[in-house]
């Protein structure tokens, strides 16, 4: 199994905010994993390190065994890292069929050829039927999609998703799951901040934990949600305790009345 | 492709226009019309399709104008030698402030004060610097020929400028069909998406500010060709850079037949308010602001939109969209 993004000890500040300290993680190609973490926890901020969009204070960056650490953006898109944004951004004057060719014209230079691509591209997230809307006139669930679709037609190695289920409902969520299954099973190495848990438990292979800006957790779905620290830091210092307190008191008392 | 087809059509038809009639007032008035349409599309290309609305396009223009009358007058070349290296060494103004400008990342009202501001550094040169001929200006002898590029009457220099607005609509149409027009209106709609999927936007607007630098430098060439004189004023000053922009705006911008239904618009305007109310001076002025207004307020879109919006929005005067209404 190959690493195919590394990170070493990178810490980024915003003024006396330390957003990001001294994150090492690896993401091994070919898997489906997760960055979770409480709000404000630094995961965009380390994805935008990854990315390219802003330069660490301090670490490293190696993608595919290359050092990219502070490399623009635009050159890490053609080395095939690619990241979406929580906050959707269209192009919004254009169809979804013009949006989703720019992102086809990495690997085709030809304007026929990009947005004869761009049409199978949209198949596969499920926009086909609004080929030739304008951006602007998407729903929410299809803005996040064509963020997807937009992404996934530079035939990225490496696919950053911040959070494409935020502001879905329950049945929109259902829908997106598979989509963002199938781009992992052909083949694309994701990486995903998620907040939707359920879609965390199902799709992802390896999680990693950020808190206050450090990796606090690591290991599959299951290891994570059981781990103290990280149930104490989505819900309060002592939490973990009187959790499992009032568990024990609770099959205790059931002891009792058995009894 | 039918834009290509449609501009040929264009070409063809203003073409023959010089056939049909000698009337000095129509020649004169296609020939101004043609000046304003290449002014716009120019324009257009960085603005429209770019987004990077410059308030300084007379620094294109006026390079293109002196340069254009220093080669003939200087040193000794045919301008029809001259007009391309006019278009070249506007073309490489556009390159320097376009890699000053966005360099340091300078967006918006920015990037527009910054291009006035370039604009005004160059007419403060060219009164102070002798080979422009300073507050003086530079009066191109009257030598009549073809070969000069002083046509005896209007249809040579209709065909001349037909010439340089069939080059500019072809670079329009190219922007629409090409990866590089691809790229030029995703920086525009968002630059930081269009990072992320692998787009430069340094050198997408560069060369969008290249392409239009040597379009509006052939402007001023041309503008020295028909009128045989530049001054600082005449070259750098403001109205240029006004006359290009409004008609890119009020036609349409980013599109391919906007700015020339822009400039032929307002020029027509224009020629009808001085005919009109000639005894008013300053009133054309008004009348044009006030058109201007009432575009913007109705068709956020510029003529060329009139088509895209419906009656419904049109009356509440939509705005244009902008994806932020989710």
């Amino acid at each position: 199994m190959n690493t195919l993004l590394q990170i070493e000890g990178v810490g980024k500040s915003f003024g006396g905010l330390k957003a990001v300290q001294n994150v090492s993680l690896s993401v091994t190609e070919g898997r489906l994993s997760a960055l979770i973490g409480p709000n404000g926890a630094g995961k965009t901020t380390l994805f935008a390190l990854m990315s390219g969009f802003l330069t660490p204070d301090t670490g490293r960056v190696v993608f595919a065994g290359q050092d990219i650490t502070g490399q623009a953006p635009h050159l890490n898109a053609r080395m095939g890292l690619t990241r979406t944004f929580q906050i959707v951004q269209p192009f919004a004057a254009q169809t979804v069929r013009e949006n989703i060719a720019v992102g086809a014209h990495l690997h085709l230079p030809r304007r026929a050829q990009a947005l004869g691509f761009a049409e199978s591209v949209a198949q596969q997230v499920g926009l086909s039927p609004q080929l030739d809307k304008l951006a602007s006139d998407l729903t929410v669930a299809g803005r996040k999609r064509l963020e997807l679709a937009r992404a996934l037609a530079t035939r990225p190695r490496l696919l950053l998703l911040d959070e494409v289920l935020a502001g879905l409902n329950p049945q929109e969520i259902a829908e997106m799951i598979p989509v963002v299954q199938g781009i992992a099973q052909s083949g694309v190495t994701v990486l995903m901040i998620e907040h939707v848990m359920q879609a965390v438990m199902t799709l992802a292979q390896e999680v990693w934990v950020l808190a206050q800006g450090q990796l606090i957790a690591q290991g599959s779905p299951a290891e994570v949600t059981n781990n103290k620290a990280v149930v104490e830091a989505y819900l309060g210092h002592g939490t973990a305790e009187r959790l499992q307190k009032n568990a024990a008191r609770a099959t205790a008392a059931a002891q009792e009345a058995q009894t | 492709m039918k834009d290509f087809r449609r501009i040929a059509l264009f070409t063809l038809v203003i073409g023959v226009i010089p056939f049909c009639t000698q009337s000095g007032v129509m020649l004169n008035f296609v020939m101004t019309a043609l000046y304003a349409c290449l002014l716009s599309q120019a324009w257009n290309v960085l603005g429209g399709f770019g987004g990077q609305f410059s308030f300084g396009h007379a620094l294109f223009f006026g390079t293109g104008a002196y340069v254009q009358a220093i080669a003939q007058m200087q040193w000794g070349l045919s301008p029809w030698v001259a007009l391309p290296l006019a278009m070249a060494f506007a073309a490489g103004v556009g390159a320097f402030v376009g890699a000053a400008s966005f360099r340091y990342g300078l967006k918006g009202s920015y990037f527009a004060l910054v291009t006035l501001a370039f604009a005004e550094v160059f007419r403060i040169l060219a009164t102070s610097v002798p080979f422009t001929g300073a507050g003086v200006g530079l009066m191109l002898p009257l030598k009549e020929s073809a070969a000069n590029m002083q046509f005896a009457n209007r249809a040579g220099f209709i065909w001349l400028m037909l010439g340089l607005v069939t080059l500019a609509l072809c670079i329009t149409a190219w922007l629409r069909h090409s990866r590089f027009g691809a790229y030029l209106q995703a920086v525009r709609d968002n630059e930081d998406a269009a990072r992320a999927i692998g787009v430069n936007p340094f050198s997408v607007k560069l060369i969008a500010t290249v392409l239009s630098g040597g379009l509006m430098g052939a402007g001023g060439a041309f503008y020295v060709q028909v009128f045989q004189y530049i001054d600082p004023g005449i070259a750098f000053g403001s109205h240029t850079s006004v006359e290009a922009l409004v008609g890119a705006i009020v036609g349409g911008l980013g599109t391919l037949w906007g700015p020339l239904l822009g400039a032929i618009s307002l020029h027509i305007l224009a020629d009808l308010t001085r005919n009109l109310f000639g005894q008013l001076p300053g009133i054309n002025m008004v009348i044009y602001g006030v058109v201007l207004i009432v575009i913007v307020m109705f068709l956020p879109r510029g003529m060329a939109g009139l088509g895209t919006i419906t009656p419904l929005q049109w009356l509440r005067g939509s705005k244009r969209s902008d994806g932020d209404k989710s």
